[in-house]
C-alpha cells in the first residue's frame, strides 16, 4: 500500500477531527435552531469516532508516521482516550452554561472545542519539536478565542488578552529553546536528539542553554511556580465552561509533551533539568497550597490548586532517574501520569458542579455561593465533598491514591525530606478543600432558588463524582493501565 | 553576466533611491508608494540571486497584503502627520544609534574573509535548483503533517476573528416574508372605542360647543 495511506490510516484519529471540525463549521451555518442541537450531538459523535479509531488503530507497539514527525504509542493512545473523554463531559456539563448565555450560544463555540481538542493530539502524539511547536499553537488559539467569547464582558476580554499574551511569549520562550536544541544537536526530530546526545557530539552549553528555555516555556504551559502569574486570572475571568476545558484535558497534553521532550528527548541531561523541575515544584506546592487559603471566589481558588496539584505531577517527573539508575523510572512516571488522569477527573468535576449552581446571570463562583448547599440539594453537596475529598487527598479517594504513588516513587528515590515537606503541603492545603465542605453543610444558605439543570448533567455529574470515589477503591485498575502503556512506549 | 552586473546595480539605485524617497517624502501615501517600488525592487534584485521564493513571498506578502492595508490605514484615519513629525531630534540619537549597529552588522557579514566568518559557497548540486520547487518538495512529502496543522491553524485564527468581532447587522431592513404572510389585522390596526361627544370641560365657555363637536375624532 502507498506508504502515505498507511501514514493516514495511522493518524486516523485527528484526520477524522479536522475533518469533522471542517464540515460542522459549514454545516452549522445551516442550522436555524438557536440551541444548536445538531451540532452539539455532531461534535459528540466526533469525539466518539476518535476514540472508535483511536482504539482500533492501536496496536500495542510504537509506530511512526509522516517521516517520523507523528508517533502512536500506548502512552499517546491512552492520554488521548482520556482526552476525548474529558472532552465529552466537558462539553455535557458546558452545554446548560452556554445555553443560558446569548455570546457563547454560538456553533462555532463545539468547532472551537473540536479544533481545541486536534491541538491537544497532535500535541500528544508528537514525535518532532515543530509538531510539539504547532499542536500548543492550535490548541492556545482556540482556547485564546473561546476564553473571549464573551465579548461584551471585561473580565473575559482582560483574562484574554493576559492569556494571549503569557501564552505568546511562552510560545517564543520554547521555540528558542528548541532553536537552541537544534544547533546543538542538528535535529528536530526527538529520538534523533537522543541519539545525538549519546554520540555526545554536541555542544554542552547550548543544549543546557537551550534546556533552560524548553522547561520555562513547559512550566508555563503547565501552569507552575513561578510562572503561573497567569493561571488565577484566567481561571477566574475565563466563563466557567471554558476554565472547565482549560483545568482540564490540556495538562494532559502538557503531560504528554514534557515526557515526549524531557523523557524521550532530553533523558540524558536529566541532572539538568530534574533540579529545574524540582524548584518549579518545591515553589508550587507552596505557592499554590499557600495562595488557596485566603481566595474567596471558588475559580480562582481552584486554580491555586491546579497549581500545587501540577508541583505534584513535576515531583514524579523529577525523581524518575536518580543518579544514572533507571530502576524505578517507570514507577515514577506512571504515577505522574495517574496523578495528571485523576486530576483531570477531578476537576472537570469540580467545574461541572460550579455550573449546575450558576445560571443565567449568575455565575455562583464565589464561596459564599455554595453556603448550605446540603439543605438546597443534599446528593450535590455529597458530590462536591467527594470531590473536595478526593483533591485533598483524604484516603479512599482517588486523589489520595494518586498523591500516595507519588510520594511513594519520592520515597524510593531516597528524597525522603521531598516526601514530607510534599505531605505538609498537602496539609495545608486540605484546610481550604475542608472548608468548602463545611460551608456546604454547617452554613445557612443565602440563595434559596432551586437547581435546575437538565437530566443529562446530573445523570453524568453523578456518574463523575462517583467514579472519583469508586476509582478510589480500585485505583489498580487505572495504576496499571497507566503503567503498561509508558512500559510500552518509553 | 555583464548584463546582470548592469542590472544589479540600475535595481539597487532604484532600491536606494526610494527608500530614501520613504524617509523624505512629506506625503504619507507618497511614502507608502515608495516602499511599494522598493520592495518590488529588493523583490528583483532576489530574483538575481536566484533566491525567487523569497522574491515573491516578499511582492505577495508585503505588497500584496501589508502595504495594501498600511495603506488603507493612512488613507482612512485622518492622522495629523506634522505632529508625529514633531520631536524628530530627540528620537535622532537613538535611530543613528540602531543604524550604525546595522551598518557594522552587515559589513560583518558582508566583508567576512576580513573578520574571520566563514565564508560557505553554495554546494554545487544547488546551483542551478529552484528553491521553490524544493521547498514544495519538502512541504508536500517529508513535512505534510506539520504543513496540515498550519492550515488548521489559520483557519482557527480566521473563526476566531470573526467570532470576535462580527456581531450581525441590527440596522438592515429586510423582508421577512414568512411574518408578512402570517400578520393578522390585530397586529396592524388597532380599533380605539371613545365617546361620540366629549362632556365640556368646564372652564371653557358654552358658545364653542358646536365648534368643539365638528372637531373631535
Amino acid at each position: 500500500m502507498n506508504p502515505y495511506v498507511l501514514d493516514l490510516i495511522t493518524a486516523s484519529p485527528e484526520v477524522l477531527v479536522l475533518a469533522m471540525g471542517c464540515l460542522i463549521l459549514i454545516l452549522d451555518l445551516f442550522v436555524k435552531d438557536p440551541s444548536h442541537t445538531s451540532t452539539f450531538v455532531l461534535t459528540m459523535l466526533t469525539l466518539v469516532g476518535a476514540a472508535i479509531l483511536t482504539l482500533f488503530t492501536s496496536t500495542g507497539e510504537v509506530v511512526y508516521a509522516f517521516n517520523g514527525l507523528y508517533v502512536d504509542d500506548l502512552m499517546g493512545d491512552l492520554l488521548k482516550l482520556v482526552l476525548y473523554l474529558t472532552a465529552i463531559v466537558t462539553l455535557f456539563y458546558a452545554r446548560p452554561y452556554i445555553l443560558q448565555r446569548p455570546d457563547l450560544r454560538r456553533g462555532e463555540f463545539y468547532v472551537l472545542m473540536l479544533f481545541a481538542t486536534l491541538g491537544m493530539m497532535v500535541m500528544i502524539s508528537a514525535n518532532h519539536l515543530l509538531t510539539i511547536y504547532l499542536g500548543i499553537e492550535l490548541l492556545s488559539l482556540s482556547v485564546y478565542a473561546l476564553v473571549a467569547m464573551n465579548r461584551d464582558s471585561v473580565a473575559s476580554t482582560e483574562a484574554a488578552m493576559k492569556y494571549f499574551v503569557l501564552g505568546a511569549l511562552a510560545s517564543g520562550l520554547l521555540l528558542y529553546g528548541m532553536s537552541m536544541i537544534y544547533g546543538a544537536t542538528g535535529t528536530l526530530s526527538i529520538p534523533e536528539i537522543s541519539d545525538a546526545l549519546v554520540a555526545n557530539a554536541s555542544n554542552p552549553t547550548i543544549l543546557i542553554f537551550g534546556l533552560v528555555f524548553i522547561v520555562s516555556g513547559l512550566a508555563f504551559k503547565l501552569g507552575v511556580v513561578p510562572f503561573h502569574m497567569w493561571v488565577p486570572d484566567v481561571y477566574q475571568g475565563a466563563p466557567t465552561a471554558i476554565t472547565m476545558l482549560i483545568g482540564g484535558a490540556p495538562k494532559l497534553a502538557a503531560f504528554a509533551i514534557t515526557m515526549r521532550l524531557l523523557v524521550s528527548g532530553l533523558l540524558l541531561l536529566a541532572p539538568d533539568w530534574q533540579g529545574m523541575l524540582l524548584i518549579l515544584a518545591v515553589l508550587s506546592l507552596a505557592i499554590g497550597n499557600l495562595a488557596a487559603i485566603p481566595q474567596t471566589n471558588i475559580k480562582r481558588m481552584l486554580a491555586y490548586s491546579t497549581i500545587s496539584h501540577m508541583g505534584f505531577v513535576l515531583l514524579g517527573i523529577v525523581v524518575g532517574v536518580v543518579g544514572g539508575d533507571a530502576r524505578f523510572a517507570l514507577n515514577a512516571y506512571s504515577s505522574s501520569m495517574f496523578y495528571v488522569v485523576s486530576y483531570v477527573m477531578m476537576s472537570v468535576a469540580a467545574f461541572g458542579v460550579i455550573i449546575l449552581l450558576s445560571r443565567a446571570g449568575f455565575e455562583a463562583d464565589r464561596i459564599d455561593d455554595f453556603k448550605g448547599l446540603n439543605k438546597r440539594s443534599p446528593w450535590f453537596a455529597a458530590v462536591m465533598m467527594m470531590i473536595m475529598f478526593s483533591m485533598a487527598g483524604v484516603p479512599f479517594f482517588i486523589g489520595f491514591f494518586a498523591k500516595f504513588s507519588i510520594l511513594q516513587a519520592v520515597v524510593a528515590s531516597g528524597q525522603i525530606g521531598l516526601a514530607i515537606y510534599a505531605v505538609l503541603m498537602s496539609l495545608i492545603g486540605a484546610f481550604y478543600y475542608l472548608r468548602i465542605v463545611k460551608v456546604m453543610y454547617f452554613d445557612e444558605p443565602i440563595d434559596e432558588s432551586p437547581i435546575v439543570a437538565p437530566m443529562d448533567m446530573r445523570v453524568l455529574l453523578s456518574i463523575n463524582g462517583l467514579a472519583i470515589a469508586l476509582f478510589g477503591l480500585f485505583p489498580q485498575t487505572i495504576m496499571s493501565l497507566c503503567a503498561f502503556s509508558l512500559l510500552r512506549s518509553l | 553576466m555583464e548584463f546582470k552586473l548592469i542590472l544589479f546595480y540600475v535595481l539597487s539605485a532604484i532600491l536606494v533611491g526610494s527608500s530614501l524617497g520613504v524617509i523624505t517624502s512629506r506625503n504619507p501615501v507618497n511614502a507608502a508608494m515608495f516602499l511599494v517600488l522598493s520592495f518590488f525592487t529588493a523583490g528583483a534584485v532576489w530574483m538575481l540571486a536566484q533566491a525567487e521564493f523569497l522574491a515573491i513571498v516578499l511582492i505577495l506578502v508585503y505588497v500584496g497584503a501589508v502595504m495594501v492595508l498600511f495603506l488603507f490605514v493612512v488613507m482612512m484615519l485622518d492622522i495629523n502627520f506634522d505632529r508625529l513629525r514633531q520631536g524628530f531630534w530627540s528620537y535622532l540619537p537613538l535611530g543613528a544609534l540602531i543604524g550604525i549597529l546595522m551598518i557594522l552588522e552587515m559589513s560583518i557579514v558582508l566583508g567576512g574573509q576580513y573578520f574571520q566568518v566563514l565564508d560557505t559557497p553554495l554546494p554545487p548540486e544547488l546551483a542551478n535548483s529552484s528553491n521553490t520547487k524544493d521547498l514544495g518538495l519538502l512541504l508536500y512529502t517529508q513535512y505534510t503533517y506539520p504543513d496540515q496543522v498550519a492550515a488548521a491553524i489559520l483557519l482557527v485564527a480566521i473563526i476566531a476573528a470573526i467570532i470576535l468581532t462580527y456581531r450581525g447587522r441590527k440596522d438592515t431592513k429586510r423582508q421577512v416574508i414568512a411574518d408578512q404572510v402570517a400578520v393578522k389585522a390585530a397586529d396592524r390596526l388597532r380599533v380605539v372605542k371613545m365617546d361620540a361627544v366629549k362632556p365640556q370641560p368646564a372652564v371653557t365657555a358654552a358658545p364653542e360647543s358646536e365648534a368643539g363637536d365638528g372637531a373631535a375624532k
